[in-house]
Parts: C-alpha cells; structure tokens; sequence
C-alpha cells in the first residue's frame, strides 16, 4: 500500500473518532446540565472542555459560548465539524481505497453537518449536529468494518482509531479525577456517559458510583471497548497484523514501544496509581505520541537510505 | 419545420411534438417523421412514454449518477466542490457499417500521427522533404526539444487517443481535433452506460449494443505492453494531479477499474534514474506511468520550475528506458492545430493512402492570403488558437460580436503563427430530452483509441451535447453535457 494512502486512513479514522468522542462527551455534558445539582453549570462545561480542548480550557469557560465552540467553531481545530471535515477531506484523498459506501456515509454526514450553518446562540440546532454524528458514527464503522478487506487498510484503521481514543480517554480521565473540582454522583454518570459506558459499568460494577472502581473500569478493563487497556490491545493487534504483513521491515522499535505500553495497563492495579493518576495518564499519552512518530517513520515518511538498506 | 407527430391513443408524442430540424444532419431524423432505422425503436419507445415517464427516469438516472459518485469538481468554490456530470437521457446510435468506417479511419490516422511523431523527433525526413514546414512543427508550443532521439518503448508516443469526431451536414464524420495528450472523459462513457442499461434495459437488449465494459482490460494490458524489456510482471499506474484536479473522479475510477495504484508526484522517489514508490512495505519499482498530468509539470528538474505534480528526476529515468510513460512526452507537436491542416499530407507520405475520414478546411494565419482572407470575413469562421484545448481561446463568427471580431483581428495580426481558421459547420443534431419536451441538439463524438502491441478502439466513445439551444459549444466546461453512444452489431 502506498505510503500516503495509509496515511491518509490512519487520519480519516483518527479525525472520526475525535468528532465520534467530542459528541458523545458533549451529548453526555448537555443531559447534565439540564439537571439541577451541586456544581454550577460552569464546572459542568469546565469538565466538557477539558476533556475536549485541553489546550483551551480555562477557568472561566462561557457555558452559552462552549457548546457551539465545541460542536462548530470555524477556527478551533477540535470541534466536531472540523473534525467531521478532516476525515472526509482524507477519506476523499483516497476514495479508489475505500469502499463506495464508506465514502457515500461520510460524504452525506459531512454534507449534513456543515449544513446547518449554525449560530452561536442556537443550542437546539448544535444538539442536532452532535444526534447526526452519534449516529452516524455508529453506522460508519458498522459500514467500514462490513464493506472493506481486512487487510492492511483496515489495520491503519483501526490503529488510528484506537490510539486516538486511548488518548481521548486519558485526557477525559484527567479532567474529572484531577483538574475537576468535587465531582459528585452526577458528575460521575457524565463520565460513564462520555464514554458510552454507564450500562456497561453498572452491569460489572453495580449501580454504586466509586471514584476508584470507575477509574479502573475506564483505565484497566480488557474487555469494554471504551477502556484504555481495551484500546492499547486493538493498537497492538493492528500494529502486529501490518508488521507480519510487510515482513522486510524492521519493526523493532514499533514492537518495544507498543510492548512497553500495553504492559503499563497490562501489569498494574489501580491502587497502585489511583494517587499519582496524572502523571500516569501523562506518561500514556507520551508513549502514544512516541508510538505515532515511530510508526510514521517506519511506514510513511522513512528516509531513503534506510529504504535502499532493506 | 415543426414535425406533426400521429398522436393517436400514443402517451409520448407530447414530448416529441416540437422536435424542429434545422440545416444540420439530424442523427434521428431523415426527414420530419422518418425515424432512420436503427433509431426506430428508441422513437417507438418515445411515442409510448409520456413526459412524466420521461422525468421519473432522468430523475432515476441523475441518482444513479450521483450515487455512484460520477461528479467532476467545480472550480473556485470550497463547500461543496462535486457536481455531477451533465449528461441527457436518450442514447446516440451508430450503425455497424458507420462504425466500421470510424474504426478504419482512425486506425489509420493514429498509425500516421504516430509514424509523424517518431520522425519528428529522430531524423525529421518529413521536413526534409518539403511535406510539412519546420517552421511549423519547430514552433509549435508543445514541441517538446528534450525529447529529440528519445527512443520510446515501442516506438509508441499516442498511447491513449480521445479524437474528436462530428458529422457535417452531408452526414458524413469528419475529425475536428486530435487530442493526443492527456485526453479525458472515458470514465463518463463507462458510467453512463451502467446507468443507461438500468434505465432502458429492454430497448438496449433490442438493439443489440456492442458492449464498451472490456476498455479497463483493454487499457491495462496497452500500459503494460510498454513496460521495459525484462520486466516480465510490471507495475503500472496512475499519475494524477490530485484531489484537487477536475478530472479527478476519473483517475480514481480507473485505477480501480485496472486494479492498478493512483499516485501522485509525492509518491514518487527516483533514485539512479529508477523510479519508485514509497509504499509501507517499503520502496516498490514502478515500470508503466500512465500519466494525467501534463508534460510541463511532470519534472521540475527538465520543465517547469517550481512544479510539485511530478517527481525529481523522472524525466532521465524515461530518457534511460527505465521506466515508460503513457502518452510520451512531446506529443502535443501532433495535435497542434496548425498542424492539424498537414495531416491528409502526413497520412500520404508515410502510408501512401487516402485519408479514410477528412478534416475540416483549416486555413492558417501564417500564411498571408489566407490570413487576409479570413481577416475579412471573420463573421463566417471559427478561429481557434493552436494549443489550446477544451473550447478556450476560440471566436465563433457567426455567434460573435463586432467588438470580439475586431479584439481577435488584433490577436491574429500580432501572433499569426498562434491562430488558424476553420469554416462554422454546423454539426449534427440528436434528440435529447431538455426541460420535459424532446428537442435536437448539437453533438459531437470522441471514441477512445488505445494503441500499444495493437490499436484498440472500444465500439463506442463520449457523445459530447451542447445543452444549451442552439449552441455549438459541446466543452463541459461550457455548458456541456454527455450521452451514451450505442454502437450496433450487425
């Protein structure tokens, strides 16, 4: 596969699951908000941007200002319509690679999305957006995962797909367990809700919201697809089937470092991080930044010397 | 005239009622309510359908169209940057007998254009002998020096040929331009026949249409056959410009037709004058380039500076045989319309036969008489320049203004090499369904001829309309659209 094209799927995936990640966040933070409760409806936004925007977050987030930021700002590089834009605009990049279905969905979401034209005070209409992109997420990968080969462009698929939600939820992790001021019983349904996990936590954990159980069940369980152990083995996985594909490349570094990575969520017990949790999830998103520049070098943009020495 | 259609208990004839002929050849119409005979059952099925009829499958037809993502990119406009392709309804129907005589003349045509270019560029016998004046071919502004003693695999340069057709009055087809560079809109003939066998597909089984699917195979193993020597299971693809380009759609549905890689220039590394791919497995050679970009970007080192579409370094790998491109570099000397009026001539000196399809009288403003001649009476000529293409740089007479007439006068006096003349004909008109009644329009025709081992015309081609009334402008950039072409068994 050419070097580009993998790129160019690695991104597509990637800018979908961050519209994918900031509408379930924002259709959680919104149910929230509408309840009466403890913290203001501020901290609420507070916690809905830091998750999101952790660049831009600050103290004093304009709630009637951040939802329509997050859904449509035409300048800031996370909204969902930009990102919603990124991925189609490398999906179109590589359209003869991607199945015809694959590109009709996203064409028409994309089309659909940036249609509303929103304005700055219309809640409803920036609601509607993120409805559009949760479902549509849903269809898109039921459609990508049904229409194409599983082969390599699958794998860059999937890998881009899982290390940005790795990365998505450490960063929503910090913002609720350590910038996030007392969070209380509602706050912790927002969390589970963000990331499409409430049901599926009660059922393994009980309905009791513990601050350390909910921690492990989002950081360490193996089998709930939303979890950052969940996401660092399909990382693997991807990155073993494209390394056992192109047998002539050296991997070495790649394998070291997703190694060292999935043996962070693999060996560890939650009391043994829950009081240092930042610097932990810190330390994941590092490794994830270091494990997309090693695999870019050895897949997409390698020097040439090194090529001409396989 | 206005043909009176028997309406009697027939629920179409509404649509058919104002179908008025003109001085041009009508491809439907011998005469006002004598359908010719291969169009016979298409009119039958016009007389059946009503105009709602009608409606419902162009609707069906533009979603399919859309569906299928068949959209060319419109230019200067970032939202929604896909439209799909103008195309009518009805298909345009050549006869077996009309083909046989296209697939001759071409044949020959292209046999000669191609012996023209190889001599051109190697010892240039033609010029000595007084056939076709250097003066011309040296100017022309796609003669290409570099590519003097350039040994081209096979001694092939016209790899892939969009000739332009149109039937004069007489009925009979003539060839108005040669595109020999990068032509484009094969993709357009390949969809809209999917669609038209989805929307007729009972008066398509009756008419008995040879088939046009086989032309991605056909295409795949003409690149192929250029492959360097020794590279028995060559890599071909497709050089494109990129997302960006308005041909895009194009590139992409035939490289996936042909299975084959669509690159761009950034993809490419030349390294001892071979090239390569960057792939994730690391670098793979590339043997066959079917190119869709022009020659003048392909490499920066030889040709335009600055130019990111091609590779460093790709025009001394085709120098060394290392690699091939489809069409070779410098064809454009042969379809220069100045040209253009030599090639009766070329098709005589080097096959020494008579031209099978004729030209159009093209006078050239190099030559003084003509030039005043024309001057004269420029109500009465189309003017174009010679290296343009797409429908750009040209003055219709009849359809002109004073004020056009007497800017191009200037143009032609200050650069007579750059422009040529040629009488207005008027082409042939089709029926096409336009605004929910049938009406004849202009159309052209541009069959696909693919030359490597052998020439390949695949039966059929782009039947170009010019949707607007009473235009002769069939360019889509201009307000054109297309039509399935049907070419009939015997």
């Amino acid at each position: 596969m050419l070097s580009r094209v993998a790129d160019s799927l690695y991104w597509m995936s990637r800018y979908f699951e961050r519209a994918d990640n900031a509408s379930r966040v924002l259709k959680a933070t919104y149910g929230l908000i509408l309840n009466p409760a403890k913290s203001s409806t501020e901290e609420r936004w507070f916690h809905a941007v830091s998750s999101l925007a952790p660049g831009a977050a600050s103290n004093n987030v304009d709630p009637q200002r951040a939802l329509f930021l997050l859904v449509a700002d035409p300048e800031g590089s996370f909204s969902i319509v930009k990102c919603i834009s990124g991925a189609r605009e490398n999906a179109r990049e590589v359209r003869e690679e991607i199945s015809s279905e694959m590109w009709e969905h996203l064409n028409r979401l994309f089309h659909d999305v940036t249609g509303f034209e929103l304005q700055p005070d219309d809640d409803a209409g920036a609601m509607r957006v993120v409805s559009l992109v949760r479902e549509g997420s849903y269809r898109f990968n039921g459609i990508t995962a049904a229409t194409i080969n599983h082969d390599e462009a699958w794998h860059f698929i999937q890998l881009g797909k899982y290390i940005e939600r790795a990365c998505n939820l450490c960063v929503m992790l910090d913002a609720y367990f350590v910038i996030g001021k007392h969070p209380d019983d509602v706050d912790w349904v927002g969390l589970l809700s963000s990331c499409a996990a409430f049901e599926a936590y009660c059922k393994a954990c009980t309905a009791e919201l513990k601050p350390e159980r909910i921690a492990n069940f989002l950081l360490l369980k193996p089998e709930f697809p939303y979890s950052v152990r969940y996401s660092i083995d399909r990382m693997h996985a991807a990155l073993t089937a494209i390394s056992n594909l192109s047998l002539s490349r050296r991997t070495e570094n790649v394998e070291r470092l997703i190694g060292r990575l999935q043996s962070m969520v693999t060996y560890v017990q939650i009391g043994e991080i829950i009081a240092e949790l930042h610097k932990y999830l810190a330390a994941i998103i590092e490794q994830c930044r270091e494990l997309h520049a090693a695999v870019h070098e050895l897949y997409i943009e390698y020097p040439i010397e090194v090529a001409f020495q396989n | 005239m206005i043909i009176e259609t028997d309406t009697s208990g027939r629920g179409g004839a509404a649509a058919l009622h104002r179908y008025e002929l003109n001085g041009a050849y009508d491809e439907m119409f011998s005469a006002p309510d004598h359908p010719r005979k291969q169009y016979r059952p298409l009119h039958n099925l016009l007389l059946d359908l009503g105009a709602d009829e009608l409606r419902r499958s162009k609707n069906e037809a533009d979603q399919s169209f859309f569906n299928q993502g068949i959209t060319f990119t419109v230019y200067g406009n970032d939202k929604g940057t896909e439209r799909i392709f103008p195309h009518d309804l009805l298909p345009r129907i050549i006869t077996a007998a009309e083909w046989e005589k296209i697939e001759r003349g071409l044949t020959q045509r292209i046999t000669a254009l191609n012996l023209f270019l190889n001599d051109v560029y190697h010892e240039g016998k033609i010029i000595e002998d007084g056939v076709v004046p250097g003066s011309i071919v040296y100017t022309c502004k796609h003669y290409r020096r570099e590519m003097r003693n350039v040994k081209v695999p096979r001694d092939v340069y016209i790899t892939v040929v969009g000739t332009d057709l149109i039937r004069n009055p007489e009925g009979n087809f003539v060839v108005l331009e040669d595109n020999l560079r990068v032509p484009s809109g094969v993709s357009y003939m390949l969809t809209s026949r999917r669609v038209m066998k989805q929307i007729f597909p009972g008066l398509f089984q009756k008419c008995r249409v040879r088939p046009i699917e086989q032309y991605s195979q056909a295409l795949l193993s003409t690149l192929r056959s250029l492959a360097p020597e020794g590279r028995s299971e060559p890599t071909v693809v497709l050089l494109t410009p990129g997302s960006y380009n308005s041909a895009y759609f194009e590139h992409t549905y035939l490289a996936r037709q042909m299975g084959i890689e669509l690159v761009e220039g950034r993809d490419l590394v030349v390294h001892d004058n071979i090239v390569y791919m960057r792939t994730t497995f690391g670098l793979q050679r590339v043997d066959v380039i079917y190119r869709r970009i022009d020659d003048d970007y392909l490499d920066p080192l030889v040709f335009e500076n600055g130019s990111s579409l091609g590779a460093v370094g790709l025009f001394n790998a085709y120098r060394t045989g290392n690699v091939a491109f489809a069409n070779a570099l410098g064809t454009g000397v042969a379809d220069d319309k100045a040209i253009y009026a030599f090639v009766p001539k070329i098709i005589r000196y080097y096959l020494d036969q008579d031209p099978i399809l004729e030209g159009v009288e093209t006078l050239l403003m190099s030559d003084p008489g003509q030039r005043d001649h024309v001057c004269q009476r420029l109500d009465e000529y189309v003017v174009k320049a010679v290296g343009e293409s797409g429908g750009y740089g040209m003055l219709i007479g009849p359809h002109s203004t004073e004020q056009e007439r007497s800017e191009f006068r200037q143009r032609i006096y200050a650069e007579p090499r750059n422009y040529i003349a040629q009488p207005t004909i008027n082409l042939s008109t089709a029926p096409c369904f336009v605004d929910g009644i049938i009406e004849p329009r202009h159309v052209d025709l541009r069959p696909y001829v693919l030359y490597g081992e052998k020439i390949t015309i695949v039966p059929g081609g782009l039947t170009r309309v010019a949707l607007r009334k009473g235009s002769l402008v069939v360019n889509s950039s201009q307000g054109g659209g297309s039509k399935d072409t049907w070419v009939l068994q015997n």
